[in-house]
């Protein structure tokens, strides 16, 4: 059953983000990249990792993209008024590092084939919490700071007067 | 379940479609799109990875990484409002004071 999955979900996933990339109005890109980000919770779902998948449709999908698609209203720019984009020679360059990136990824992920131990709650909510409050407590503590920093950051620069 | 040779690849596929979006794209709110689904793709990888040890550490540090995403996110859009109320645009060409 999960390579079917794996397939359905990877392919949303990749022709989402395609779509997200090459749409002209930004307002169509979120809402791809909405899709994109459901595609890979599902993947997430799909590697036991259930405590990340709900993380990812709450924070990015409810969130982040929520965020994206504020400012696009806020800023309101007119379709005429769009940048202007045409495949210039470097551009096609461009995407042809991206396509040498893909092929290397391809060859690096052929080769990994180490035996591995699967355990079913590697990645639910219990194993994650009892992670984060043990183990990693102290990174889990320092992530409340950048927090803390961005939210005074991004008050402090779109502020007009402070 | 399955290898993570598959997962790695759609990883690799959705960080190279993540780079051409940055390289490629004009629009500074596409760039940015583009960042989370490159930040997504390495999600991916660490959740594939985590699962095939059996090692909850990969969980850990997807969540790390989309703690930062989140971060990066909310101060880049303060910058673009900031930025777009200066200067009425959001085309990266235009935004070059600081380029020599």
């Amino acid at each position: 059953m999960e390579p079917i999955l794996f397939i359905v979900f990877g392919a949303i996933a990749v022709g989402g983000a395609i779509m997200v990339v090459t749409r002209r109005h930004p307002m169509s890109s979120a809402l791809f990249l909405i899709l994109t980000l459901f595609a890979v919770a599902a993947l997430f779902v799909l590697r036991q990792a259930h405590f990340l998948a709900a993380i990812q449709v709450i924070v990015y999908a409810g969130a982040v993209v929520v965020l994206f698609i504020f400012v696009i209203m806020l800023i309101n720019v007119p379709e005429n008024k769009l940048p202007l984009e045409r495949l210039t020679g470097f551009r096609f360059l461009g995407i042809m590092v991206a396509g040498l990136f893909i092929l290397e990824a391809a060859l690096v992920a052929r080769r990994f084939a180490t035996p591995g131990t699967p355990t079913a709650d590697s990645g639910s909510v219990e194993a994650v919490g009892r992670a984060l409050f043990t183990d990693y407590l102290l990174a889990f503590e320092v992530t409340s700071v950048l927090l803390l920093a961005a939210v005074i950051g991004a008050i402090a620069l779109a502020k007009k007067r402070i | 379940m399955m290898d993570p040779s598959a997962y790695l690849l759609l990883s690799g596929i959705l960080f190279g479609i993540g780079v051409a979006g940055v390289v490629v794209r004009k629009n500074v709110l596409i760039i940015l799109m583009s960042v989370e689904i490159m930040l997504n793709a390495v999600n991916v990888a660490f959740i594939a990875v985590g699962s095939h040890l059996g090692d909850v550490t990969g969980s850990v540090f997807a969540f790390m990484v989309m703690t930062v995403a989140a971060a990066e996110a909310a101060v880049g859009l303060a910058i673009l409002i900031a930025i777009f109320r200066l200067k009425e645009t959001i085309d990266i060409t235009e935004l070059s004071v600081l380029k020599w």
